[in-house]
């Protein structure tokens, strides 16, 4: 028994590590319960930036000179570790963009529109964030192509039971879902959907700006062929995400922003195109922020994905319990086993935006709103929730403090 | 800042909102939504014999506290004005009843029933909305 049990987290000693946590809000400590929608960096990752600004610094790709050659290393050197971090079979399908939606917008644009058309489907889920769904409806539409969504269950959960009928007879080209839904924190079965793709001859987009943060991404045992990450939500700074794609897809496609950097040759007459990646990063590039990426990934990776995964498990499992004892608040999604570090809940008869607000009063930060999934708050017969989400650094303390502030909502506004 | 936000008078239009209902055949109405946070907020307006005073105001909707006590307060600003004044009443003139410090995502709430109000009127009246209502686009004011 023993030599499997693995290293627990200690987030008690991660927060050290986080500046953000010496502040004080209305003169209370940070209970920082909002990290779904975007994560704190550690000193490692702002040290790694600053130094990179100090000591190598130039534009990539470009100059003779060491620090160009410098700066080309450090841009380089974050593609590897975001390829091995993805288990990418090589960091040449590493495509910088700047965020996850930027990626799927990408594969949208730059495969959909010449590869979609009447009589083909583009299925995503009513959970989709609207980063992997505004994108899909709008390149459907554009292109003639039927939109069609997979149904939830009672529970949050894919209903992958209604894949053979949505498609119908439909040719199925595209499936879209993400890897952990950032409103209700199911965990989606995306290697099965993945398999239902291809045995369709469909491409499988999996948006794993929710998943990496959390749980391992090896994007060959997803069998998926387009993976969209943020570096923002694991550690790393805002402005810079990734898109992984199978080569010989990229290799097909069309560039999606055209200028500098990502050309062959330019003449007056014509132009053609650079070798993937290049071809989709025209234009200067967040350089430090990818050096920030990088950092990041080494971070988490040292705290270790599946101590991350398993101390989020017991966040969820713990504030789960500790909202059960408030009969005035709903909670919705699913059960603690299929569900990441994230809940969404409401209080009776009191607006989320009033609640959020009455916690930030008492030094407790979560989300109030529709969490950019509108289709699925319809679903749920609501307008906006509140969100309560968990990172490495997050401690049971910051729930009591939440469940104390929740106490205080009710009897200001009750 | 939440207990400066949620002061009595805000929790007292909150919780016994004024002029809380539907005006069948009402002079005026207009109805507004906020997507970011989902608040509704519908007004109804009957004008006096004269066709310009305000006789009766009531409004209808859900939302958070700051709007739905912003819309109450409203109401019992209205009743008795002229229309064609009340089309011109600065945001400001709400803002210092409402007497609280909000956040700029907050003041959209807070803004919604006048911005619902003033859409009624202008209708009803025939004229164009004062462009200062351009900055509130978020809200969806039909």
């Amino acid at each position: 028994m023993a030599v499997t049990a693995r290293p627990k987290l200690d987030a008690q000693k991660q927060r050290a590590d986080f500046p953000i946590f010496n502040e004080l809000i209305h003169g209370k400590p940070l209970s920082f319960l909002d990290s779904a929608a975007s994560s704190q960096k550690p000193r490692q990752v702002l040290d790694a930036m600053q130094h990179f600004y100090e000591t190598s610094y130039a534009n990539v790709h470009r100059g003779v000179y060491e620090l160009a050659e410098r700066a080309t290393a450090g841009y380089e050197g974050a593609r590897e570790t975001v390829g091995r971090f993805l288990n990418a079979p090589s960091p040449r399908e590493v495509v910088f963009t700047r965020n996850a939606t930027e990626a799927i917008n990408v594969v949208a644009y730059a495969w959909g529109l010449n590869n979609l058309g009447p009589g083909d489907v583009v299925l995503v889920t009513e959970l989709e964030h609207h980063s992997n769904f505004v994108p899909w409806q709008y390149i459907a539409h554009r292109t003639g192509a039927d939109f069609r969504m997979l149904p939830l269950d009672d529970e949050g959960g894919l209903r992958l039971d209604a894949l053979d009928e949505l498609a119908g007879a439909g040719r199925v080209k595209v499936v879209a879902a993400g890897m952990v839904s950032n409103s209700l924190g199911s965990v989606n079965p995306v290697e099965k959907l993945a398999a239902w793709a291809h045995e369709r001859g469909a491409i499988m987009v999996c948006d794993a700006a929710q998943g990496a943060p959390h749980r391992v991404v090896d994007v060959q045992a997803l069998g998926a062929d387009f993976v969209a990450v943020t570096a923002h939500k694991l550690c790393g700074p805002s402005g810079i995400g990734a898109l992984w794609g199978r080569m010989e897809l990229l290799e097909a496609m069309e560039p999606f922003n055209l200028g500098g950097h990502m050309i062959s040759r330019v003449t007056f007459e014509d132009t053609s195109w650079g070798e993937v990646p290049a071809k989709f990063e025209a234009g200067t590039q967040a350089i430090a922020e990818a050096v920030g990426f990088g950092a990041a990934i080494d971070y988490i990776t040292e705290v270790g994905l599946d101590a991350i995964e398993q101390h989020e498990h017991e966040l969820a499992g713990y504030g789960l319990d500790r909202l059960a004892e408030l009969p005035w608040v709903k909670t919705y999604g699913p059960p603690t086993d299929r569900r990441a570090g994230i809940i969404s809940f409401n209080v009776d008869g009191i607006h989320p935006h009033d609640v959020a607000q009455i916690l930030d009063g008492e030094g407790v930060a979560i989300r109030a709103g529709h969490h950019c999934c509108q289709p699925l708050m319809a679903k749920l017969g609501v307008a906006a929730t509140n969100r309560a989400s968990f990172y490495l650094y997050t401690v049971t303390e910051e729930i009591d403090r939440l469940v104390a502030g929740l106490h205080k909502v009710r009897k200001i506004l009750s | 800042m939440s207990d400066q936000m949620y002061r009595e008078v805000i929790l007292d239009h909150y919780k016994n909102p004024r002029g809380h209902g539907v005006i069948e055949d009402a002079d005026a109405e207009a109805e507004g939504f906020n997507p970011l946070c989902g608040d509704e907020v519908s007004i109804y307006v009957s004008f006096a014999e004269d066709g310009e005073t305000i006789e009766d105001v009531k409004f209808s909707g859900r939302g958070c506290a700051i709007s739905q006590a912003a819309t109450s307060m409203l109401v019992d600003m209205a009743k008795g004005r002229k229309a064609t004044d009340l089309a011109q009443m600065p945001k400001d003139e709400l803002l210092e009843e409402i007497g609280i410090p909000l956040t700029p995502i907050r003041l959209k709430c807070a803004l919604l029933g006048l911005g619902v109000l003033k859409v009624a009127l202008h209708r009803a009246k025939g004229t164009p909305l004062p462009q200062e209502w351009a900055g509130l686009d978020e809200l969806e004011l039909k």
